[in-house]
């Protein structure tokens, strides 16, 4: 076999494993947590009586240990169960939070990632002078304002003062691409903040660290523009750490966006997760868990074979 | 120039002239635009209800855990959804006496033990079938039976039997209740097809709105009912309840015109979002109230010496104009005022005073060690603000109040009725009776203070079989002071609805049983 695709294979059972081990650990941790899912339902109109019968209904009668293998069950026939707390069907609810927050993920990816990598590269094309210190200056102020901050500030100026664009990031299946567009537009415009920087700053830092190398004097001494020596000559060799600081801000576009939702009433898994975690809905803090998991080792599983085959010398490990 | 404008007025009112058409005519006259907006508003109110439109709620208090089955209704807009979809028998009306709704009139018997409601003819569910009596039974059933999880098990308790008879519907109660019709007004008591048996959640009732889209925690969509029973209920198309539970994102929805109503407006920003031109901020006093709990029977609070000495060292106005803002009122340490039907007026008003708290506090013999008061924002908006208020002027008097912060998410399992002295919230009931038999009966297991007296109970089933409502008000009252001199509530505060309506909408009436109008602005209200 091909040692890339064996590593593949290798990295994807690895990978396997990890999920596992996450599930039982998120499983272990909300059990953990005081109460159940009766008590968190009933709330303040709990009475023993009404508690006793919806804990037998749920059936959280049964031992820690029977339910996470029933799940785990479940999960490997693809069969992510039903909701404790409104019987709907997990997969179904969770494919269309998932989607909300791909959709959401995406269009930010899509904005953020080639304008960071653009600004970066313009940083070192000019670095030290005053395009570098503006871009660096602009971009590190706005990943220190918290984003909830940044979204109430545009949806106090944009959308109430001018108008312009939505306050509420709603969207559903009758609205078509454009109106789906129009109003996400506030919250990509904060993720791309919060994103950019981090991004920007490790294009910036890979490219000028082999700007510092040998063959790049000498496709500088060979008459080549500034611009072409950074494209053809720098980026490719910076390409891994690059890619690797990318896929952890995608990472974070899908997992990390909560409070973003929250601000903007934006129907994605975060705010999902969470109600579920008040609740103590564990088969649906399973499944989320599960999947946000899946998510940021795949991504991260992505950058690693870009960085090996981005390097030759990493192809053939000694 | 005045008769041209009567003429344009009654065209406005007979629904000929659009607002646009009016305002500019008006301007041909040299009226300002304010004032002619003005006269379009009257002209347009005096024309009545309009039908048409679609409203829009963005509302705080849903979960994507929320579902239809109405058992399950804790907060506003599992709330708000059952008042489009469902009718109850009977609703409480905003002067506190009772509507009828699926029910036409209701009966009781001289003792008030067996309670007749006669049903409308020809009501239909959503789904093609006729109500039958059969229907409420099941319904009830679902609520009271021993399988039932429901939020109104407790007030279906008294129910001895209930029997479908024709077209009526009647209960028996083990004890008299003059105020079951009250009960029967319960959000929770909607009517559903087979009760609901077979399928809890389908949102199949009679409401004026039927269930359109239902996607817990992000919105609920309803479209008009063509076949409800009464055609003056509900003016829109559609009414769409979004969920919005960041506050400050509320708020921006309603000023620049995406949703229509909110409620919870915070009451630091009221003020402010009352300045805007196009919403109105309604506050409507309310019956429910925000409060420190001691257990009576654990110690040191099981001498009601401190307890008085408690009371008298919390300053009940600086809480409401600092928590509340002054959206709401002062509350008398009992949990009834004067939004209840049959509240004594005369019953002396506690004041804050430091020397009768530190006089109280050293006839107890309190060894001085530091009282632990448990709280967590969760309780209410506000709570760790106003211990810490309340701390500070106990500490006055000499009373060291020590305060423990808990986390939100876990409070109303594990501090709530649990931990002796902590802070917490009541939402009001529409009757006294149901208040105090909810909280303050010997039996009720949410008995959160603990007050168990006799003498009490005796007057609370006294007080149920009397029909004669002057010595009714007479043993509410004894019951308010017992609570108050001698209970383990300390009640400050009585809260405000704090509501933001945009002007677009009319017909507004202030109602104190629940918020955005008892759930009815989707009924009553309409689109200028």
């Amino acid at each position: 076999m091909h040692p890339i695709i064996k590593m593949v294979f290798q990295r994807l059972a690895l990978g396997l494993l990890l999920l596992f081990g996450a599930s039982a650990l998120i499983f272990g941790l909300t059990e953990a947590l005081p109460g159940d899912a009766a008590q968190a339902v009933l709330g303040q109109s709990a009475t023993p009586e009404a508690l006793a019968n919806l804990r037998e209904e749920m059936g959280l009668n049964r031992p820690a240990l029977t339910r996470y293998f029933e799940w785990l069950g479940g999960i490997v026939q693809g069969d992510l169960g039903q909701s404790l707390t409104n019987k709907l069907d997990i997969a179904e609810s969770v494919g269309s939070r998932l989607s909300n927050t791909l959709f959401l993920a995406f269009w930010a990816a899509i904005v953020s990632v080639p304008l960071a990598i653009f600004l970066g590269l313009l940083a070192v094309r000019y670095r030290n002078r005053w395009p570098d210190k503006l871009i660096s200056a602009v971009t590190l102020t706005t990943i220190s304002i918290p984003e909830f901050l940044i979204g109430y500030v545009l949806v106090y100026f944009v959308a109430v003062k001018l108008g312009m664009f939505s306050p509420l990031a709603m969207i559903n299946d009758s609205m078509s691409l454009g109106q789906k567009l129009n109003s996400i537009a506030l919250p990509v415009i904060v993720l791309t903040m919060v994103v950019l920087a981090h991004m920007m700053r490790m294009t910036r830092a890979a490219i000028l660290n082999v700007m510092q190398s040998a063959y790049v004097e000498t496709a500088e001494l060979k008459g080549l523009s500034n611009f072409q020596v950074i494209y053809r000559h720098a980026l490719p060799n910076a390409v891994a750490p690059i890619v690797n600081v990318v896929m952890l801000n995608l990472a974070y576009l899908v997992v990390g966006v909560v409070v973003v939702e929250v601000v903007f009433v934006y129907p994605g898994m975060g705010q999902y997760l969470v109600d579920h975690v008040t609740k103590r809905d564990v088969p649906v803090v399973l499944a989320c868990g599960v999947i946000f998991a899946a998510i940021y080792i795949g991504l991260n599983m992505i950058a690693d074979i870009v960085a090996i085959l981005a390097n030759p010398r990493l192809r053939h490990p000694k | 120039m005045n008769e041209q404008l009567n003429y344009m007025t009654s065209q406005v009112t007979a629904g000929k002239l659009t607002r646009r058409e009016f305002m500019g005519k008006a301007a041909a006259f040299g009226v300002s635009a304010a004032m002619a907006s003005t006269m379009f508003a009257d002209a347009a109110r005096a024309a009545g209800p309009k039908k048409g439109g679609d409203l829009k709620f963005g509302l705080q208090g849903g979960e994507s855990t929320n579902s239809l089955d109405p058992a399950t209704y804790a907060s506003s807009v599992p709330f708000q959804n059952g008042k489009q979809w469902g009718d109850q028998l009977v609703e409480v009306a905003p002067d506190g006496t009772i509507e009828p709704r699926l029910a036409e009139s209701v009966e009781g018997s001289a003792d008030a033990k067996v309670w007749t409601f006669k049903l409308r003819q020809g009501v239909e569910f959503h789904n093609g079938k006729t109500m039958t009596s059969e229907d409420v039974l099941k319904t009830m059933e679902r609520h009271s039976n021993e399988d039932s999880k429901s939020g109104a098990l407790g007030i279906m308790k008294g129910i001895e039997s209930m029997k479908a008879d024709g077209d009526n519907f009647q209960v028996t109660l083990t004890e008299a209740n003059a105020d079951l019709p009250y009960l029967m007004a319960d959000y929770h008591l909607i009517i559903q097809p087979d009760g609901g048996m077979d399928n809890p959640g389908a949102g199949i009732g009679t409401g004026p709105y039927k269930v359109e889209v239902d996607e817990p925690g992000v919105r609920h969509l309803f479209t008009k009912n063509e076949n409800h029973w009464n055609s003056d209920f509900g003016n829109f198309d559609s009414v769409e309840v979004i969920v919005i539970n960041d506050a400050t994102a509320r708020t921006a929805a309603l000023q620049s015109g995406q949703v229509h109503a909110i409620n919870r407006v915070e009451p630091k920003v009221a003020d402010l979002l009352g300045r805007a031109p196009n919403l109105t901020v309604h506050s409507t006093a309310g019956r429910g109230h925000y409060v420190f709990i001691m257990h009576v029977d654990t110690a040191p609070f099981d001498n009601n010496e401190l307890r008085t000495a408690l009371k008298y060292a919390i300053n009940r106005e600086e809480l409401v104009e600092k928590v509340l803002r002054g959206y709401g009122s002062i509350g008398n340490d009992m949990p009834i005022n004067a939004a209840y039907p049959l509240f004594d007026e005369t019953i002396p008003q506690r004041e804050f005073s430091i020397e009768k708290a530190a006089e109280h506090y050293k006839k107890s013999g309190h060894d001085g060690s530091p009282i632990i008061l448990r709280v967590a924002d969760g309780a209410f908006p506000g709570a760790v603000d106003a211990a810490a208020l309340f701390q500070q002027s106990a500490a006055q008097a000499g009373i060291p109040l020590e305060i423990k912060r808990e986390p939100n998410d876990g409070y109303w399992s594990e501090v709530w009725n649990v931990q002796p002295f902590c802070a917490s919230y009541w939402g009001g009931r529409p009757v006294q009776d149901q208040m105090y038999a909810t909280a303050y009966l010997s039996s009720a297991d949410w008995n959160d203070t603990r007050f168990k007296v006799q003498a009490f109970d005796d007057l609370l089933f006294a007080a149920r079989a009397e029909l004669d409502p002057a010595k009714r008000k007479d043993i509410y009252s004894q019951m308010g002071r017992m609570v108050r001199d001698e209970g383990g509530l300390i009640c400050p505060m009585f809260n405000d609805f704090v509501e933001g309506i945009s002007n677009q909408l009319d017909g507004w009436e202030t109602d104190p049983t629940q918020e955005l109008m008892n759930g009815n602005m989707s009924r009553k209200m309409w689109f200028v």
